[in-house]
């Protein structure tokens, strides 16, 4: 019983790396670049829902409907304004561009919010009690799976069957060639930010909900965490960000839980280090060979 | 108001008593216009600490100040954000006004930077909070009013052992923070020795102190009916809101850094009912002068003060109490001052807010009696 309590905590915080992951991993498939400033969207989605909660006193639906939506423009804005104009410059460049996007959203929070941490009421709670209260799960964590596993669904087959999608994969695969086919690119680039933004603002949510607190450093280390599972599942792979967050996830409860919670961090990258030594594409990656 | 000063133009004729003996070796009588420095956090996630000991000390200076005696005081309080090189900065602007003598810093890593400046520099300095040893090791120029966090350790282990000896402990502690550690490592070794059954040890750091949810189900599982949590109150709230999800309700205890929990924003207080912590101040004590400066705070800031605020009070009433009893002038030299304060510290003895009968080692340490409160209806109690 005990053991299933790990498994659920190990779960619940495994599907927010997944969805955060998703994220990352869809921007890097799609637009070859890592994005480290999505982490910092995440918390800016917390902020956002926070405030039409409390500040506003609006309901938790249309918190989170805020925030998906301040997210997506969020998006959309950073995209056009730093790295659109960076579209032929080295991969080099636009990494360190989104460093600073990241930094500047940071503080940005911190001028307007304040560094102090905030208390975030969870917008679903309850806890379910199974085995005659043997076994406690939160109702969030529940949710949280839930959400995951339909955002992985519905991002698999909107990249697979929509004409969007398509378009996606085809810039993803050679952007001069899709350019040439009629595809318009920097559109499409748009719209996955978009898309990826929306995601960090429904992260946001889940993770302040499940740990309850907020600050303008919340999205960091999650972030992190995230990129460490896009990599660790296979990056620019949906499943692959999806399976990659669950596991790292449980491998860290579990950690914690069995072996030590001094150590559940190291040996979280210690497994890392582990999988991309003997697949270095991470779990479900494609090997793509160089032409000569 | 009137009746506020009065009382505490009694309560200081009562103390001049005091420094009369101390003070008897010195031939000259204080006076002048000093110059106190106070650092600590105002803003950021510590801000709670620093902004309530900087409005405790400016009560004290407003208060011996309108005594119209023939020490008289200047404040000015400089905000570090609870990092150590913006401390560090801090103490060089105040040392740019003139600052004869500092009441800080509040948090314990910028204490350890700032104290290693002031000890070289010769500032005398009283930190109202910082409790690690290593604020006052080798620096004879440092005193705390806070007890040292190893005697914070052993008093709540003293205390367990003493109303609940049967109880179940599991302990979880922030292993990346001095503070923390230096607490658990006194209260696990004082655990042992007064046979208390410490059944669960679990840790954090500060990327992970989101997710509790795993020490507290392997807590829960030992059958921990006691959790002692060495912490600040923030990673605190977060224990709290993830045990109740949980449904596991075990009795709380925390140290000084758990005070502050009430008044953080957004806090839900019912999730702190039945907390116990270790505190040597409480808002809710009924003695005049605790009263009175409650009362005063409240007026002035309109909160309720927290131990942090009564150490800043205490700091400053210290400093005076040095000051009548070396008998020093405001025209000294800071380091002329440091030295002759320094030599009087371990022999007064001062009554303050956070404890009656203050005494100081050489070492910087202070000893006084703490005092176990509990949180109910959102207010500390005492038991």
């Amino acid at each position: 019983m005990v053991f299933l309590s790990y498994l659920i905590s190990g779960l619940s915080l495994g599907s927010v790396y997944a969805i955060i992951a998703l994220g990352y991993t869809m921007v890097y498939g799609i637009a070859k670049m890592l994005n480290f400033a999505h982490g910092d969207v995440i918390m800016v989605g917390g902020y956002v829902s926070f405030l039409t909660m409390n500040s506003l006193g609006l309901p938790s639906w249309l918190a989170v409907i805020l925030a998906v939506v301040v997210c997506t423009v969020l998006g959309i804005v950073i995209e056009g304004l730093a790295y659109k104009p960076l579209r032929s410059a080295s991969s080099l460049a636009v990494l360190i561009t989104a460093i600073g996007v990241s930094y500047f959203l940071q503080n940005a929070a911190q001028l307007l919010f304040g560094a102090n941490p905030v208390v975030y009421i969870p917008v679903i709670s309850g806890t379910i009690s199974l085995f005659d209260g043997q076994l406690n799960i939160s109702v969030v964590s529940v949710v949280t799976i839930a959400v995951c596993i339909v955002i992985m669904i519905c991002l698999s087959a909107f990249i697979s069957k929509s004409k969007m999608g398509k378009a996606m994969r085809a810039c993803s695969e050679d952007k001069s060639a899709a350019r040439l086919m009629g595809i318009n690119v920097n559109k499409t680039i748009s719209v996955t930010f978009a898309i990826g933004s929306a995601l960090a603002a429904i992260a946001g949510v889940l993770l302040c909900s499940s740990y309850p607190t907020l600050m303008p450093t919340t999205g960091s280390m999650p972030g992190i965490k995230a990129f460490t599972a896009a990599v660790f599942g296979g990056i620019g792979s949906v499943p692959g960000a999806f399976i990659g967050g669950l596991l790292l996830g449980i491998i860290e409860s579990m950690a914690k839980a069995y072996v030590s919670t001094n150590l559940a961090n190291s040996i979280v990258f210690a497994v890392l280090i582990i999988v991309l030594l003997v697949r270095p594409v991470g779990i479900l990656g494609k090997k793509v060979r160089e032409k000569v | 108001m009137k009746r506020t000063s009065k009382i505490f133009a009694v309560l200081m004729s009562a103390l001049m008593v005091v420094f009369a003996f101390a003070g008897a070796a010195s031939a000259e009588e204080a006076s002048g216009t000093f110059k106190i420095g106070g650092i600590g956090p105002l803003t950021g996630g510590a801000a709670i600490y620093g902004t309530a000991a900087m409005n405790g000390a400016q009560i004290a200076v407003d208060e011996i100040n309108a005594l119209g005696g023939a020490v008289q005081f200047e404040f000015k309080a400089e905000d570090d954000v609870h990092d150590a090189e913006t401390s560090v900065n801090a103490y060089y602007n105040l040392m740019d006004w003139g600052m004869q003598f500092l009441v800080g810093t509040v948090t314990t890593t910028p204490c350890i930077a700032v104290s290693a400046e002031t000890n070289k520099d010769r500032v005398f300095t009283l930190t109202p909070s910082a409790s690690s040893p290593a604020v006052l090791e080798d620096k004879n120029n440092t005193f705390q009013v806070c007890f040292t966090d190893p005697n914070q350790g052993i008093a709540s282990a003293d205390y367990i052992a003493e109303n609940m000896a049967d109880a179940k402990i599991a302990v979880i502690y922030k292993n990346d923070d001095a503070y923390s550690q230096g607490i658990r490592e006194t209260f696990i070794a004082e655990a042992a020795a007064k046979g208390l059954e410490v059944v669960y040890e679990g840790t954090f750091t500060e990327d992970t102190a989101t997710d509790f949810s795993v020490q507290l189900t392997a807590a829960q599982a030992a059958g921990a009916t006691f959790v002692f949590l060495p912490m600040y109150y923030q990673p605190a709230s977060i224990i709290f809101a993830q045990a109740a999800a949980m449904n596991y309700a075990p009795t709380w205890f925390g140290v000084d850094g758990m005070d502050g929990i009430l008044t953080m924003e957004g806090f839900d207080t019912k999730l702190a009912e039945g907390v116990m912590l270790l505190t040597p101040f409480s808002a809710d004590a009924t003695d005049e002068r605790t009263v009175n400066f409650v009362k005063t705070y409240t007026e002035k800031h309109g909160d309720i003060p927290n131990q942090f605020a009564a150490d800043g009070y205490d700091a400053v009433y210290i400093i005076y109490a040095a000051i009548q009893a070396a008998g020093v002038t405001a025209d000294m030299s800071f380091e002329e001052l440091c030295e002759a304060v320094i030599a009087v510290m371990p022999t007064i003895a001062v009554d303050g807010l956070t404890g009656a009968g203050m005494t100081w080692a050489a070492t910087g340490e202070v000893s006084k009696a703490p005092m176990a409160v509990v949180i109910k209806d959102g207010a500390y109690v005492t038991p």
